[in-house]
C-alpha cells in the first residue's frame, strides 16, 4: 500500500531496515542445522516428532510422562482403610503438556477462540452480521461485540501500520470514479457477490454528488461470505421459523408455513411486493385477523392436502422456483439480471457461477483404417548366415530389407564383439587361408607345446610374419594400467604346472573356439613367466583394434580365473628348507631392508633403522568414541591406506574376499612347516619378512642352521629324555616311533645323561619350567578339558601360556579345597596315581635308549617333515583323561610337546 | 627465612615384602591385575573364571563365569564399574562389576583373545587375538561388530595397551606398533623377537617391551631409540608380563626361573630379584599409585609391599 505514489523521493518506508553490511566484517554463518534446537521451559532439548504438539516431543518419546513411565499407585487395603475405588480422569493420563496453553486440556486461563483477535476480522464481522439478519434472534452478536479482545493479528497491525484502516478494502486508493467502476466489476468479476447491506447502496450514491475530484478513496472492503456451519440435522437449504418475520407481520399475506418455509420469501421475490402491507402487529395462524385487516379468508384455517408435496421429484410448477432454497441476500441483488430458472436451485452458500464451466473438449480417437486387424504379424528371419552362395552385398541387402539388424546370435554378443573372422563368417565369406587359420586348427595343447618350443629358442616376441611386424604392437603401446594387470596376472600364473591346470581350469572363452585356443596360449606363456606372452598370443591378422580388446580381455580374465594355487599360496611363506617348485614367488625388493633391519636390531640400534611410520586411519567413530579429532576428516579410508596383501598369517584364511571367484578349496597347509615357531629365531625373522629368493636362503640357512644349533646347545631345560623314552619303548609301529624319534633328534647327549638320575617326581618340575611342556599341563591340570586345546594353540602360534597348575597345587585342588600348602607326604599321596604312569614310562625309556642314539645323527634332515606330520594328527586327538594314561595318549601328548630347539 | 634442610630424598622402594598370599582355586592364574584406583584386583584363571578380590584383605568379592575357556586377560573401567576380560574362548566379555552379569559378549575373533584393554572412558573395548587383529568394540552402541579391525600384525598379537589417544601393541611377529589416533599414524618398531608385553610409561614418553630373546627394552615413544635394555631374566617361551613401577623408577618384569626381576630404569641394574616361587611368574601388576606389587605364579596370587605388614602375617600362614 504505497501511500504516496506521485512522486518517486516521496515515499514511505515500513518496518526497520536491515543493517548495513560492513565492509570488512566477516561473513555470519549461517546457523547449522544441528545447533538449531528446541528447548522446552526448562532449558532441556526437545526433540522434533512430528507436527502434534508443536512438533516437539511430549512426554517421553510421546509417550508417558518419564522414562520410567507411570509411577504406580501403591495398593493398600486393610481392615481400617479400605481401597477406595479409583476413578481414572483422562487428565490423569496428560502431561504438563498437555495442561500447558498449547496442550489438549488447558488449564491457563487464555483466550478462547470465540473471543480471540481474529474476532477482529471486520468482514467477517461484517459477514456475520449479515446473516445475523436472518438469524433467529436479530444482534446475535452483540453480546461478542461486547467483549472484544485487546490484541489483533499481526498482520492486522501491519496494514494498519500502513495505513489502513478498518472497514477499507486493502489495495491502492482510487479515485471516486474508477472506484465505482472497479467495484461494478469486480462484482460481476469475482466468484462470488457482495452481499447487500442495505444503506451501502444509498450511501454511494450520495457519495458521488459531493466527491471532490482530488480526494482519493481506499478500494471498497470486500465482505467475504460467511460460511457458517451447519449446526442442525436439518437438510440443505432448511430454513428454521423465522420469528421475526413472524412478529413482525410480514407474513401477513401467508401464514407461516411450516412446511414451506421459503414461500414467504418467494412470493416477496416474485411480484408479490405491491401487497406489502406492512403492518405492526401479530399475525398467524393463532392470532385470527385484526380488525384493521382485509383478508379474512384465512381465519379458520384449512389445511389442505394440495398445499404439501405429495410426489418426489415432481415437476416444477412452472414458476421455475421448484426447490428454492437460496437464502434471500445472496439473491434478491441478483435477480434483476439472472436468469430466475436458477434461482431455485441455488443452496445455502453456494452461488451462481459467473463464468460457464469450459467445456471439455473431447477430440474422438482416429478412425481405424477399415482393413485393419489388431494382429501383430512377425517377417520370418532370413538367416543371412545359411546362404553361404550368395554374395556379400545380397546379404546385406537382405539384411537391410527387414528394416532393422537382426539381432546376432546371443553368445557373440554385438557386432562389435566379433572378430573380423566371424563377421567374415556371418557375411558368409570364404575362410582366407593363412597363419592364423594354420594356428587355429591345431589343438590347443599341440599348440601350446608349439608355443612354449618356440619360447624357449627364440626370445624375439616378434614372429616370422613380414606383416606381423609391422601390425602387431610392442609391449610398448599398452596401457600402462593394464600394464601392471599383466604383472598381476604373471605373478598369478607363473610357475603353476601348465599340465594340470590347463585341462582344469576355467574357459571363459568357450564359446569362442579360436579364442579360447589364443587365451590358453597366453595363459601357457603367464605360466612360464613370458611377459611377451599376450602379445604372441593375439591374432595377428586381426585388426588393431580387436587386437587391444582381446588384450584387455585375456589380461582381466586371467586375473580373474587366476588358479586357486596362487591364490593360496599368497597367503603362505615359503618352507625355508625345502626348495619346492611350488612356493611363491615374491618380490626381493624389501629383501635388502630386512636384513638392515635386523642388522640394526643386533647392533642395538634401535631408531631410525628399525622405525616405520606409516599413514593410518582409524575410524571415525573411534576417533570419537577416544574424544581425538578425525586425522584424516573426509577420508573414507579406514586401516592402513594402502593395503598390504598380509600373506604370512593364517588366520587371513578365515576372511577370504568374495571377490575371488574361485573358491578354493581348503588345501593343506604346506608340509615341512610346522608352525613358525618352530625354526630359531633368525630365521623366523626371515620367514616374517618377505621370503627370499632361493638362492640367497640358501646361503643364509646354512648360517642360520649353525646358529640355531648353537642356540640348542646353550639351551638347558628341555623336556627329559626319559620321557621320549618312556614312549618310545612302548609303541610298537614303526611310523609311530619314527615320528617321535624325529622330534627327540635335536636332544644332546649331557641331557641322556641326566636322565637316568631324574626321578618322576623330578620330571614334572622340569618339565613345566621347560619350553617344551606345553603337554605337561595336561599332565597336571585338574580342568582337564581347558589345557588340551590351548596347548594345539599356543604351539602354532605365540608364547605359551605357563602350565596351569604345579602338580602340589593339582594335587591340592584334587584332595580338596585345603586353602594351604601340602606337606611333601600328602602330596606324595595324592600324586600316586601319577607316579604310577610316569613308572610305566621310565620302564619304557630305557628299551629305546640304544636305538634312538643310532637314529640321532641322520635325522636332522628330515626333521621338520615329521614335525609337520605329527602336528598334522593333532587334530584327532581327544580329551585326555589323567586317571590312566595309555601309552598311545602318551604318545599324542608326546607329539603335542613342541619341539626342543625353539626357545 | 628459616631454611630447613630439605628431606633427605628417599630412595625408592620397592616391592620387596610379600603382604599376603590369595589362593584363588581357579586353576592357574592367567593374568592378574590391579583396578584403576589399586583397592582390587582381578585374577584370571584357567577354570574359565574371573575373580574380583580385595587386595587389602584377601578376600574374594565377586567371581564372573561366563567364558567358555580360561581367562587371559581383564581390565577393568576407568569407574571401576565395568571389566572387560577376554578368553580362549574367542570371545570377549564385559561385566558389570556389582552384579556379575554379563553385559555383552563380543565374537568376533577367529581364535583366542590374548589382551583386553577398555580405552580412557570405558567406551572401547582393544583386543588383541591370537589371529593377528585387534579389534575395536564400541561399549555404547547395540551393535556387535568391533569399530575397526586392526589387521596390520603379522603374527598373534601378544599384548596391547591403551594410553589416551594411542594404542600399543605387541605382536608375535617382534614388532611393536604404536597406533596414534590424533596423529593418524602408525608407528612400527622392529625388535626381531617374539613380543610377550608391552607398557607405556606413566610420563607417555617411553614403551616397555618385553620379547621371548629374554630381554627388556625401553625405547622412546617418538623417535623408537632405545633407552634402555634389561637382561638377566629368563622369558624363552611364555607369555609373561613385564611392567613398570608407580613413578617409572624401576622396570619389573616376570622370569621363567620364579623370580621377579626389578631393574634400575635408569641404570639398567638389576636392583632386585624377588623370589616369588618355583614356577614361572606368569602374570604381575603394579599398582597405580603406590608401591605395591602383584603377582600370580600357578594358582596363587601374591601381593608385596614395600613395608611389611606384621598384622598380615597369618594370612600368610594359610
Amino acid at each position: 500500500m504505497a501511500a504516496g505514489g506521485d512522486s518517486d523521493e516521496d515515499f514511505v518506508s515500513f518496518g526497520t531496515p536491515l543493517e548495513p553490511l560492513e565492509e570488512d566484517e566477516p561473513l555470519k554463518r549461517p546457523v547449522p542445522l544441528h545447533e538449531q534446537t528446541v528447548k522446552d521451559e526448562k532449558g532441556r532439548y526437545q526433540r522434533f516428532h512430528g507436527a502434534f504438539t508443536g512438533g516437539f516431543s511430549a512426554g517421553y518419546f510421546n509417550t508417558v510422562g518419564s522414562k520410567e513411565g507411570w509411577s504406580p499407585a501403591t495398593f493398600v487395603s486393610s481392615r481400617q482403610q479400605k481401597a477406595e475405588k479409583h476413578h481414572a480422569r483422562p487428565e490423569d493420563f496428560m502431561d504438563e503438556e498437555d495442561f500447558s496453553e498449547h496442550g489438549i486440556a488447558p488449564r491457563e486461563i487464555t483466550t478462547s477462540q470465540e473471543f480471540s483477535s481474529s474476532r477482529r476480522d471486520e468482514a467477517a464481522e461484517k459477514a456475520r452480521a449479515v446473516s445475523a439478519q436472518a438469524a433467529l434472534i436479530p444482534g446475535d452478536t452483540l453480546l461478542e461485540e461486547l467483549i472484544t479482545p485487546a490484541r489483533s493479528s499481526v498482520g492486522i497491525d501491519l496494514l494498519t501500520k500502513m495505513g489502513w484502516k478498518e472497514g477499507q478494502g486493502i489495495g491502492p486508493r482510487l479515485k471516486r470514479k474508477p472506484r465505482r467502476q472497479l467495484k461494478d466489476g469486480g462484482s460481476r468479476k469475482s466468484s462470488y457477490v457482495l452481499p447487500p447491506t442495505g444503506s451501502e447502496e444509498s450511501e454511494d450514491e450520495d457519495d458521488e454528488e459531493f466527491a471532490p475530484e482530488n480526494v482519493t478513496f481506499a478500494p471498497k472492503d470486500v465482505t467475504p461470505v460467511d460460511f457458517t456451519p451447519r449446526l442442525g440435522v436439518q437438510g440443505l437449504g432448511y430454513r428454521g421459523l423465522d420469528p421475526g418475520r413472524a412478529l413482525l407481520g410480514r407474513a401477513a399475506d401467508e401464514h407461516v408455513n411450516l412446511f414451506r418455509p421459503q414461500s414467504e420469501t418467494r412470493s416477496r421475490l416474485f411480484g408479490e411486493r405491491g401487497r406489502s402491507s406492512r403492518r405492526a402487529g401479530v399475525a398467524g395462524q393463532a392470532f385470527g385477523v385484526g380488525a384493521l385487516e382485509d383478508e379474512d379468508e384465512d381465519v379458520y384455517h384449512r389445511d389442505s392436502m394440495s398445499r404439501y408435496d405429495t410426489v418426489l421429484g415432481e415437476e416444477e410448477p412452472g414458476d421455475g422456483l421448484y426447490g428454492w432454497t437460496a437464502p434471500e441476500q445472496y439473491t434478491r441483488r441478483r435477480e434483476r439480471n439472472k436468469d430466475a430458472a436458477y434461482l431455485g436451485k441455488i443452496l445455502e452458500g453456494f452461488t451462481l457461477a459467473q463464468n460457464p464451466l469450459e467445456e471439455k473438449t473431447i477430440f474422438p480417437p482416429p478412425t481405424l483404417p477399415r482393413d485393419y486387424r489388431p494382429v501383430h504379424y512377425f517377417r520370418p528371419k532370413v538367416d543371412v548366415t545359411r546362404l553361404s552362395g550368395v554374395s556379400s552385398a545380397l546379404a546385406e541387402a537382405l539384411k537391410t530389407s527387414k528394416g532393422h539388424m537382426v539381432p546376432e546370435e546371443p553368445q557373440q554378443g554385438g557386432r562389435h564383439q566379433l572378430d573380423s573372422g566371424q563377421r567374415g563368417a556371418l557375411l558368409g565369406e570364404d575362410v582366407l587361408k593363412g597363419p592364423a587359420s594354420v594356428l587355429d586348427l591345431l589343438r590347443p595343447d599341440d599348440r601350446q607345446r608349439l608355443l612354449s618350443l618356440r619360447n624357449a629358442s627364440a626370445h624375439k616376441p616378434c614372429r616370422s610374419d613380414s606383416q606381423d611386424s609391422s601390425q602387431a604392437p610392442g609391449p610398448g603401446p599398452v596401457l600402462p594400467a593394464s600394464g601392471l594387470q599383466q604383472q598381476e596376472a604373471l605373478a598369478a600364473w607363473r610357475g603353476s604346472s601348465s599340465s594340470s591346470s590347463s585341462s582344469q581350469s576355467f574357459k571363459p572363452f568357450e564359446k569362442n573356439p579360436s579364442k579360447q585356443a589364443r587365451y590358453e596360449l597366453y595363459l601357457g606363456g603367464l605360466r612360464q613367466g613370458d611377459t611377451g606372452a599376450l602379445e604372441q598370443s593375439l591374432d595377428p591378422s586381426m585388426t588393431e583394434w580387436e587386437r587391444s580388446r582381446e588384450r584387455d580381455e585375456f589380461v582381466r580374465a586371467s586375473i580373474l580365473y587366476r588358479p586357486s594355487s596362487s591364490s593360496l599360496s599368497s597367503r603362505f611363506t615359503r618352507g625355508e628348507l625345502q626348495e619346492d617348485e611350488d612356493a611363491v614367488e615374491v618380490s626381493r625388493d624389501q629383501e635388502g631392508e630386512r636384513d638392515a633391519k635386523q642388522a640394526a636390531v643386533q647392533m642395538k640400534m634401535f631408531g631410525k633403522l628399525t622405525r616405520e611410520t606409516l599413514e593410518w586411519h582409524p575410524d571415525r567413530l573411534l576417533c570419537k568414541r577416544f574424544n581425538v579429532p578425525d586425522p584424516y576428516p573426509g577420508s573414507s579410508v579406514v586401516g592402513l591406506p594402502k593395503v598390504k596383501r598380509d600373506k604370512f598369517s593364517v588366520f587371513n584364511f578365515l576372511t577370504v574376499p568374495e571377490s575371488r571367484e574361485t573358491a578354493a578349496p581348503p588345501q593343506p597347509l604346506e608340509p615341512g612347516k610346522k608352525s613358525r615357531w618352530d625354526v630359531s629365531e633368525q630365521e623366523k625373522e626371515k620367514k616374517d619378512e618377505d621370503p627370499p629368493s632361493q638362492a640367497v636362503s640358501e646361503g643364509e640357512e646354512q648360517s642360520s642352521d649353525k646358529k640355531a644349533e648353537e642356540e640348542e646347545e646353550e639351551e638347558e631345560q628341555r623336556p627329559p629324555m626319559d620321557l621320549f623314552k618312556a614312549i618310545f619303548a612302548s609303541s610298537s609301529s614303526e611310523k609311530s616311533s619314527s615320528s617321535s624319534e624325529g622330534e627327540s633328534d635335536g636332544e644332546e647327549g649331557d641331557a641322556k645323561e641326566e636322565e637316568g638320575r631324574k626321578e618322576a617326581v623330578k620330571l614334572f618340575s622340569v618339565a613345566a619350567s621347560s619350553s617344551s611342556s606345553a603337554v605337561t599341563s595336561s599332565l597336571h591340570s585338574e580342568a582337564a578339558g581347558s589345557s588340551q586345546k590351548s596347548a594345539q594353540d599356543e604351539e602354532e602360534f605365540g608364547p605359551k601360556l605357563p602350565p596351569p597348575l604345579p602338580p602340589a597345587a593339582a594335587a591340592a585342588a584334587r584332595g580338596g579345597a585345603a586353602p594351604r600348602y601340602l606337606l611333601p607326604e600328602e602330596e606324595k599321596t595324592s600324586r600316586r596315581s601319577k607316579e604310577k604312569k610316569h613308572k610305566n614310562k621310565k620302564q619304557q625309556k630305557h628299551k629305546k635308549e640304544k636305538k634312538k642314539k643310532k637314529h640321532k645323527k641322520h635325522k636332522h634332515k628330515g626333521k621338520r617333515k615329521k614335525e609337520a606330520s605329527g602336528s598334522s594328527s593333532e587334530d584327532s586327538k581327544e580329551d585326555e583323561d589323567d586317571v590312566q594314561p595309555s601309552t598311545d595318549e602318551l604318545l599324542r601328548r608326546l607329539k603335542s610337546i613342541r619341539p626342543p630347539q625353539i626357545w | 627465612m628459616m631454611a630447613f634442610p630439605q628431606a633427605k630424598p628417599q630412595p625408592p622402594q620397592l616391592p620387596q615384602h610379600l603382604l599376603r598370599t590369595i589362593d584363588c582355586h581357579q586353576g592357574a592364574v592367567r593374568a592378574v591385575r590391579f583396578n584403576v584406583d589399586g583397592n582390587y584386583l582381578l585374577s584370571c584363571g584357567s577354570d574359565k573364571s574371573l575373580k574380583l578380590w580385595s587386595v587389602g584383605r584377601g578376600t574374594l568379592l565377586k567371581t564372573y563365569s561366563g567364558h567358555g575357556y580360561e581367562v587371559l586377560d581383564a581390565d577393568s573401567s576407568y569407574d571401576s564399574s565395568q571389566v572387560c576380560s577376554c578368553s580362549s574362548d574367542k570371545t570377549v566379555i564385559l561385566w558389570d562389576v556389582a552384579t556379575g552379569q554379563v553385559s555383552r559378549k563380543l565374537r568376533g575373533h577367529a581364535g583366542k583373545v590374548n589382551c583386553v584393554q577398555f580405552n580412557e572412558e570405558a567406551s572401547v573395548i582393544l583386543s588383541g587375538s591370537i589371529d593377528g587383529t585387534v579389534r575395536c568394540w564400541d561399549t555404547r552402541s547395540r551393535k556387535y561388530q568391533p569399530i575397526q579391525v586392526l589387521d596390520e600384525a603379522r603374527d598373534s598379537i601378544s599384548s596391547l595397551k591403551v594410553a589416551q589417544h594411542e594404542l600399543l601393541t605387541g605382536s608375535v611377529d617382534g614388532r611393536v606398533r604404536r597406533y596414534d589416533l590424533r596423529m593418524g599414524q602408525l608407528h612400527v618398531d622392529f625388535i626381531s623377537s617374539p613380543i610377550t608385553c608391552v607398557c607405556f610409561s606413566q610420563d607417555g614418553q617411553c614403551t616397555l617391551s618385553s620379547s621371548l630373546d629374554s630381554t627388556v627394552r625401553l625405547l622412546d615413544k617418538s623417535t623408537g631409540e632405545m633407552l634402555g635394555e634389561y637382561t638377566g631374566h629368563k622369558m624363552k617361551g611364555y607369555k609373561l608380563d613385564c611392567c613398570l613401577s608407580n613413578k617409572d623408577t624401576h622396570v619389573l618384569s616376570c622370569s621363567e626361573d620364579g623370580h621377579v626381576y626389578c631393574w634400575d630404569l635408569v641404570e639398567g641394574s638389576l636392583s632386585l630379584k624377588l623370589p616369588v616361587g618355583k614356577a614361572v611368574v606368569q602374570s604381575l601388576s603394579f599398582h597405580p599409585i603406590e608401591t605395591c606389587l602383584l603377582t600370580a605364579m600357578e594358582g596363587r596370587v601374591q601381593v608385596w609391599g614395600a613395608q611389611p605388614e606384621e598384622a598380615e602375617d597369618d594370612t600368610l600362614a594359610t
